[in-house]
Order: structure tokens, then C-alpha cells, then sequence
């Protein structure tokens, strides 16, 4: 069983989604990483449905549909920003400052 | 041999995110996306989920991931300039990451038998043997119907709820993203 | 009729409403007012009356208890709105009920052109109905109501003419002194339950004896603390000042409240602790102390003051402590006694003095002259214009002087007798006799002096006012010839047994004084001793009577306006001694700058409102900019933020 190396894997591939969403600031990049990240919890989920049953399938199954949902309304709204500001850098979306 | 084949689509993955992150170009970074999540589709074939690999490459690569590259191409960021954050972030980035990736490895060290193990010493005691029948369970039926078998009595039966609410979920996310889009309200 | 006591205070109380009512709805009224007014009073009079046959066809050996509800159901405390009536409360009730209702009567006439005259006639009821609870009240809080009520009243009425701030400054003055007194009643209230366990009066004469040793401490700070409120209702040393101020008020009311009823308070409760008075010697020596000091004291000042209404108020004071040395002596009755007859001479003296003010007021009014009516420098040879007046005026005089057979004398005498007999316990109440004697002589000097400054010798008014000076109406002349009577044969209640009589008013308060009178007798002094004491309190006071004739008509004296002012001891006097400029330096100023300076400025200003309110306020901005530093709006902090946040708990989940 791979459960481990696959388990490591996640952690690896995680942390790289992490540091991009940390590293960039262009918004469609970001949003790029955020996919990354869900892609290695998705791998976890599978790794781990050998332990515990299709509930793990059924979780990446939910994932991904919803993370298709999601992608499709921030995109939206970053066409939307990009209208106002003819950029996508969020250096310079700072709107909600308090 | 499987863990050979493993491990070489694992390098592949890591690169692939490395490259992903470091692009300039938003369009090249989508690409490398793509490459990890096909890598990602051959080891879930490597763990017998044949079924969530191929909807990995249909919906995440085929459809997510188009749909980046046509928001990419439509605002015209082909071309971009650098736009990593400052040197202080860099730092943080480092410090937390490097947290990050040591606290999410330090979970690896639960093998099963591990595991089952540290749960049998808790006071409401379970018997090492019957913790993992679920996955046991799921093995035989995949290795008889396929994933596609084992995934689909607990979707339709425990999980219909989530399924029909997902489905209403899609539906939102739809006209949300075409009124969001609009020109003109 | 016993159990329907309780209408006493229900007919004042209605009159209150009604007229109050009409004062703030329609106060012309005036005709509906005085029938309210005077009638329910009168009712109260007939009730008291029938109560009182109901008391001398059976007198009781213990008070009847009428309950009108439950009070105070606390725990331990079962406290009941009770009235108790027995023989002293009888006594006080007719009293107050009687005396009342002449003085309302003599308020129609006095009162007639006052446009206040309904709010003055609410207060006034309101005033029999507090001072009524206090004496039929069966336990010390129902007492305390009609105590602090009566404090009350006096301050509304004593400033009834408020526009003026000096008379709104003496209806505060009045209050704040009383309520001192009022702190030592309540102090006194909560030891008797701490030690007794109950606050009713049969509940303390039950026990006290059995729990107070005689002469211990407990029971002494319990009486010492109950004779400070009794100065302060009752005008004794040192919380007296209060009540020459009060003369700022109407002069029924100066009848009514600093002379007959409320001022009487103080020995009247006296009289109803007798149990605590008698176990405690120590205390009934200070009260008797200060009775006497008082009683010479105020007699010294009222020698030179010249405004009617001041030298009746010291006056006032001054038998007061007489009453004082006689509940102080151990011989209630006798308190009793001079407190009833007082009641009749000192009204009848403040409604004559009031009938002259009416007359000068006119005559003033007419002629739009500012010269004080009240100044008796201002009066003089008033007989051939008011005659009635000075005829009564001349019997209460000779009542308050002593001299026999009026009931100032027979009262007076028993005090001075009995304070001479305790002389054989203890020797100070020598002194003590010795300065109600002294007193004697001043009283019956001021009081001539007063009689012949105002009524003999040349008017001094001026020439036009003379022609308007003219007798009162009957309705005002008619409760003052009803006091003279009473002041004339009110002896007859208590005739000692040294002219036959048959002291039927000590005998008609025993059961009520029986349980003191177990601690220690009183050996009134008889034979010979009686009649030297006798005789020798009347030459006392015809000889003030004719020294206090002689001296003022001998001097020369001029109308206010044009008097010299007093010089040397004359001064001193008639300055009051400076003790209210010694309290104000003494007390009032710094309480004041504490309270400026201090609680104003440092406490409220800079503590509460500074530290406390602002301060947390700044507090709460100060965190609030702190917080908002983090409202950077930039989406890659946020991100940081989170993932430090998610980094601790994933750390905390995965130990």
C-alpha cells in the first residue's frame, strides 16, 4: 500500500499551493494555487479511502464538484474587478481597509 | 514496481507545482497546473480509484482548468509583468511553509498498524481488527464492481442529500457567474 | 369606638386630598377649602373624644392593639401598620386633635388673602395626619412615618411662602437639623432589634428588663441615641438652631407645629420608652442636663430679641426643656403634664401674637410702608385698639410665668418639685432645679417684657398706620378665647395633692409609667419642703413679672427704623450667642468644601466621569484603532494571518 509516500506527497504538494498563494499577486494565479491545494487534499482523501471505506471517494467526488462551482463564481468576479481596474493585481484592491 | 512508477509521477507532480508557482506568465503557470493534475490522475489510477482519475482529468483538467485558460486569454494576461511579493513576504512565505510542511509530515508517521494500535490503548476501547473493515470492505468491492461500484451505493444511499444539494449548488454557482459577469446589470 | 381610631388619621388625610386637589385645580375656592379643611379636623376631635370616654369607662392595663395590616412580613420581622391606644396616646391624641382644629379655625381668618390658601390647608392636614400616626403609632417604624413625615410638613410649610428665599432657606434649615436627629432614632431602632428582637412598643416593655441590666451600656447608647433625634424634633441643645428660623413660616403654623404638636414629639417618645429611660439613669441624667441647660439658655436669648414671633420661639425652647427635665427626673406625668398645658398657653400666645401681625400688617399695607410688623419696637399701647388680644395675651403670660391658679403654674411647679427630690439621689439635679428656677425668673421677665412692649406704653406704629390698627375677626378671636380658657383651668387635670386635688392625670397614666416607676420611686417632697418650694417659685415669678414691667417701660424705645443697634452683652444675645455663625464655620463650610472640592471635582468630575466613563470609552477607542490596523484591506496579509491562525490549531490538534 502506498499510503504513506501518497500521505507525504499531499503534504508536499499542499505546502507548495500554500506558498503560492502567499507568493503571488496576481489574482488568476492565486486562484490557480487554491486548486492546488485542493487537488492534494483530494489525493489524501483517496489514499485514505483505502483505510476507511468509499466515504473517501465520495469526498473527493463532493470536492471536486464544488470546487468547480467555486472556480466558476471567482472567476466571474475577477472579470468583473479586472472591468473596473484593468488589472488583477491585489496589491492594488485594498478597498475594505479599515 | 508500482512504487517505482509511484515515485516517478510524484517527482513529476512536485516539479510541476514548483514550476507552477515560480511562472511569470499566468498562462504558463495554468499549463504546469495541468501537468500536475495529470500526474496526479496516474497515481490515483496507482491506487486503484481508476474512476476518480478519469474524472480528474475530465472535469479538473478539462473543464476547470479550461475555463482558467479562457479567463486568461480573455483578459489578456498572456504577457504579464513579475508580480511575486516583496522580500519580507518571501520570509514569511519560507518560515510558514516550512511550518506547514513539517507539522502536515509529522502526520505521516501513522501507518495503519500505528494507528490501529494507538487506538486500542484509548478508553473506549477498539479492537485493532474491526477499525479498518470499511476500507476492507471497499477494497473487495472495487475489486469486483470497480470503483465506480463502491462509490456508488454510498453516494446515492448515506450521501443524497450532499448529491441533490450539490446539485442545487451548480445551479447557483451558474447564475451567479453569468450575473456576476455581466456588462450591464 | 376604640377600634374606629383610625378615622383620626383617615379625615385629616382625605382633607389633605381635597385640598390639595383643589389647590392645583381650582385654588379660589377658598370657601370649600376651610369647610374641608376645618371640618375633617373637627370630625378627628369628636372621634378622639369618643375615644377617650371609651378609655375612662374601662381603662386598660395594657394598650389596645389596632391592626390596620401587614407591613413588613421580613423574616423575623413581622411587622404590622398598628395603632396603639392607651392612656398617653389618648392624651396626645385630644390634644393634637383639639389644639389642631382651633388653629385650623383661626387659619380661615389669618390665612383669608393668602392666594396659597388651599395648598396652605392640604399641608396642614397632612401635617395632623403624620403627627397623629406618630402618636398612636404601636412600634417604633410606624412612629418613625409620623416622626419623618412631620419633618416633612414642617419643611413645606415653614417654607410655604418660598418665594423668598429666606424662608425657603429656613424650611431646609428645619429639615437637614431634624434629620440628624432622625440619624440617632434609626441608629437607636436597629440596636433595640439587635438586642430585644422586637420593635413594637408592648414587645420593648416586655423585655427590656429582662435584657438590659440597669445602667449597662447597650441600653445607655440606646436611650442617648434616641434623645439625639428628641433634640432635634424637640429643639434641645445642639440641634435647636432650626427652630427661631422657622418662624419664617405663617404663625398658625408656628402654633401648630414649633409650639403645641410637633415639637412635643421628642417627649413624647421619651414618655413611651419610659422601660428604656428608667433602666439607663445615666441617660435620663443627660436628658435632664440638657433639658435644664436648654430651658436657661434659650431664655437668656429670647431677653433681647425683638420680633414677637423669636422671643416665643425661644420661648418655646425654653419649656421645652422644662418638659425635658421632667421626663429626665423620672416623673413622665409631670412632662406630660407641662406638655399639655404648654400646648394650651404657647398657642394661645403664637395666635394672640398672630392677631397682632394681622392687625400691623394692615395697618402697614395701607399706608405701603416696609416696616417690619413683626418688630415689637415697632408696636406699643396695642390695648386700646385690640383689647381682647392683650386680655388673652395677659393670661397666657400669667400662664407661662407661673403664676397661680393657671395651669402653667401647677405644671411647672411639679416639674421643679420632682427635679428638687431627685436632688436627695444625686446632687447634680440640684443644679438642675437651681436652673429651671433661674429660668423661671427670665421666662416670667421676657414674657412681661413682650406683654408690655407690644400692648402698654405710647403706639409706636406711626400716626397713619394707627388709624387702621383694629381687633381681629371673630373667627380668629374665637379659638384664642377657647385657649384661654384652658390655659386659665387646664391645671385641673393634675391638681396635687396639695390643694385637695387628686393628681388624676398621673393616676391616669400609671399603667403606662408602672413599669419604670419598678427601677426607682419618686419621693415628690411634701409638708413643709412642698410649700417653701411653692412659695418660692411663685415670688419668683411675680417678681420677674414686675421686674420685666418696670425695666421695659422705664427704657425709652424707638420704632425699629430708628433703633440703635444692641452693643456688649445685649449683643451677645441678641445675636443668639453666635452659634449659628460657629455651626456654619464649624460644620457646614467644610462639609461644603468637601463636597466642592473634593467629592465634586476629584470623585465625580475627575474619577467617574474622567477615569471611569471617558476613560474606558478611550480604552475601547484604543483598542478599536488597534484592531482597525489590522483592516489593511490587502488580501495577502489577510492570507497570512490565516495560515498563522490555521498553523497554531493544526499544531494543537496534531499533538
Amino acid at each position: 500500500m502506498l499510503l504513506g509516500p501518497s500521505l507525504a506527497l499531499s503534504a508536499i504538494l499542499f505546502s507548495l499551493g500554500v506558498a503560492g498563494v502567499l507568493l503571488r499577486r496576481n489574482a488568476i494565479v492565486l486562484f490557480m494555487c487554491i486548486e492546488l491545494m485542493l487537488n492534494a487534499v483530494n489525493l489524501s482523501f483517496v489514499a485514505l479511502a483505502q483505510l476507511h471505506g468509499a466515504s473517501g471517494y465520495v469526498m473527493v467526488f463532493f470536492v471536486m464538484t464544488v470546487a468547480a462551482a467555486e472556480a466558476a463564481v471567482g472567476l466571474a468576479i475577477i472579470i468583473g474587478i479586472f472591468r473596473h481596474k484593468q488589472s488583477v493585481d491585489l496589491g492594488n484592491i485594498n478597498l475594505l481597509r479599515g | 514496481m508500482t512504487e517505482v512508477v509511484f515515485y516517478i509521477f510524484a517527482a513529476i507532480a512536485v516539479l510541476s507545482a514548483t514550476l507552477c508557482i515560480l511562472q511569470r506568465s499566468p498562462m504558463a503557470s495554468a499549463l504546469w497546473l495541468i501537468s500536475t493534475m495529470f500526474s496526479l490522475a496516474a497515481i490515483y489510477v496507482l491506487l486503484n480509484a481508476q474512476f476518480i482519475a478519469a474524472i480528474q482529468v475530465l472535469v479538473y483538467a478539462g473543464a476547470i482548468m479550461v475555463l482558467f485558460l479562457f479567463v486568461i486569454m480573455l483578459l489578456n494576461l498572456g504577457h504579464a509583468e513579475s508580480d511575486f511579493r516583496g522580500p519580507s513576504t518571501v520570509a514569511a512565505t519560507l518560515v510558514i511553509v516550512g511550518l506547514l510542511a513539517i507539522e502536515l509530515l509529522a502526520l505521516t508517521r501513522y501507518t495503519p498498524r500505528r494507528l490501529a494500535n494507538e487506538l486500542s490503548q484509548w478508553p473506549t476501547f477498539t479492537d485493532p481488527a474491526t477499525v479498518f473493515v470499511a476500507g476492507q470492505v471497499t477494497q473487495q468491492e472495487s475489486a469486483s464492481r470497480g470503483v465506480v461500484g463502491a462509490l456508488a451505493a454510498p453516494l446515492f444511499q448515506t450521501y443524497l442529500i450532499p448529491f441533490e444539494i450539490t446539485s442545487v449548488l451548480l445551479l447557483a454557482a451558474i447564475v451567479g457567474a453569468v450575473v456576476l459577469a455581466k456588462r450591464n446589470v | 369606638m376604640t377600634s374606629l381610631v383610625w378615622l383620626t388619621v383617615a379625615l385629616p388625610l382625605a382633607g389633605f386630598l381635597a385640598n390639595g386637589a383643589l389647590a392645583i385645580r381650582r385654588p379660589a375656592a377658598k370657601d370649600a377649602v376651610s369647610y374641608i379643611g376645618v371640618g375633617v379636623l373637627i370630625a378627628a376631635f369628636i372621634v378622639s373624644v369618643g375615644v377617650f370616654i371609651d378609655l375612662l369607662k374601662s381603662p386598660p392595663h395594657s394598650p389596645h392593639i389596632i391592626t390596620l395590616w401587614r407591613w413588613l412580613p421580613v423574616g423575623p420581622l413581622q411587622l404590622d401598620l398598628a395603632f396603639q391606644v392607651d392612656q398617653l396616646s389618648a392624651v396626645m391624641l385630644l390634644v393634637v386633635t383639639g389644639v389642631g382644629s382651633l388653629i385650623h379655625l383661626f387659619s380661615v381668618g389669618y390665612m383669608k388673602s393668602d392666594p396659597g390658601y388651599a395648598r396652605y390647608f392640604a399641608y396642614l392636614n397632612l401635617f395632623v395626619v403624620f403627627m397623629l400616626v406618630l402618636v398612636l403609632g404601636s412600634s417604633f417604624p410606624v412612629m418613625f412615618i409620623g416622626w419623618e413625615g412631620v419633618g416633612l410638613c414642617s419643611y413645606l410649610l415653614i417654607g410655604f411662602w418660598f418665594n423668598d428665599k429666606a424662608n425657603a432657606d429656613a424650611g431646609k434649615k428645619a429639615f437637614i437639623v431634624n434629620r440628624i436627629g432622625d440619624f440617632g432614632f434609626m441608629v437607636a431602632m436597629f440596636l433595640i432589634w439587635h438586642h430585644l428582637g422586637t420593635l413594637t412598643f408592648t414587645g420593648m416593655t416586655d423585655r427590656a428588663p429582662a435584657v438590659f441590666a440597669s445602667g449597662s451600656a447597650a441600653v445607655t447608647a440606646i436611650t442617648l441615641f434616641l434623645f439625639l433625634g428628641c433634640t432635634g424634633k424637640s429643639a434641645q441643645i445642639p440641634l435647636y438652631t432650626w427652630l427661631p428660623d422657622a418662624m419664617a413660616g405663617p404663625t398658625p403654623v408656628s402654633a401648630l407645629i414649633h409650639a403645641a404638636t410637633m415639637v412635643t414629639a421628642g417627649v413624647y417618645l421619651v414618655a413611651r420608652t419610659n422601660v428604656l429611660f428608667a433602666l439607663a439613669p445615666v441617660s435620663s441624667t443627660v436628658v435632664a442636663g440638657i433639658g435644664a441647660l436648654t430651658a436657661l439658655f434659650a431664655a437668656t436669648i429670647a431677653l433681647r430679641q425683638y420680633d414677637i414671633k423669636k422671643v416665643l420661639a425661644y420661648s418655646t425652647i425654653s419649656q421645652l426643656g422644662y418638659m425635658f427635665i421632667g421626663v429626665g427626673t423620672g416623673a413622665y406625668a409631670s412632662g406630660v403634664f407641662h406638655l399639655v398645658t404648654h400646648a394650651f398657653f404657647k398657642a394661645l400666645l403664637f395666635l394672640g401674637a398672630g392677631s397682632v401681625i394681622h392687625a400691623m400688617h394692615h395697618a402697614y399695607h395701607a399706608t405701603h410702608s416696609h416696616a417690619d410688623a413683626q418688630d415689637m419696637r415697632n408696636m406699643g399701647g396695642l390695648k386700646q385698639y385690640m383689647p381682647a388680644t392683650f386680655w388673652l395675651m395677659l393670661i397666657g403670660t400669667l400662664a407661662i410665668a407661673g403664676v397661680p391658679p393657671f395651669s402653667g403654674f401647677f405644671s411647672k411647679d411639679e416639674i421643679l418639685a420632682g427635679a428638687f427630690a431627685r436632688g436627695g439621689d444625686l446632687l447634680i439635679y440640684y443644679v438642675f432645679y437651681a436652673m429651671g428656677i433661674l429660668a423661671a425668673l427670665l421666662t416670667a421677665f421676657y414674657m412681661a417684657r413682650l406683654l408690655t412692649m407690644t400692648f402698654l406704653g405710647e403706639n409706636r406704629t406711626g400716626e397713619q398706620e394707627r388709624h387702621h390698627l383694629h381687633e381681629a375677626p371673630p373667627v380668629m378671636t374665637g379659638p384664642l378665647i377657647v385657649l384661654g380658657v384652658l390655659s386659665a383651668i387646664g391645671g385641673m387635670i393634675n391638681l396635687p395633692p396639695l390643694v385637695g386635688g387628686g393628681a388624676w392625670l398621673e393616676h391616669w397614666l400609671e399603667p403606662v409609667t408602672a413599669r419604670a416607676h419598678q427601677f426607682f420611686a419618686l419621693e415628690m417632697p411634701h409638708g413643709q419642703t412642698e410649700y417653701f418650694l411653692v412659695g418660692g417659685a411663685v415670688a419668683i415669678s411675680l417678681l420677674g413679672l414686675f421686674a420685666g414691667y418696670r425695666a421695659t417701660l422705664a427704657r425709652k424705645i424707638v420704632p425699629a427704623s430708628e433703633s440703635a443697634e444692641d452693643t456688649g452683652v445685649a449683643r451677645v444675645l441678641n445675636r443668639k450667642y453666635y452659634v449659628d455663625e460657629v455651626y456654619d464655620a464649624i460644620i457646614v463650610r467644610p462639609l461644603v468644601w468637601l463636597s466642592r472640592t473634593v467629592l465634586w471635582r476629584v470623585v465625580d468630575q475627575g474619577v467617574v466621569d474622567g477615569a471611569a466613563v471617558n476613560g474606558t470609552a478611550k480604552l475601547s477607542r484604543g483598542l478599536g484603532w488597534l484592531g482597525s490596523r489590522l483592516q489593511t484591506g490587502q488580501v495577502g496579509v489577510y492570507v497570512v494571518l490565516f495560515l498563522v491562525g490555521a498553523l497554531w490549531i493544526l499544531h494543537a490538534m496534531v499533538r
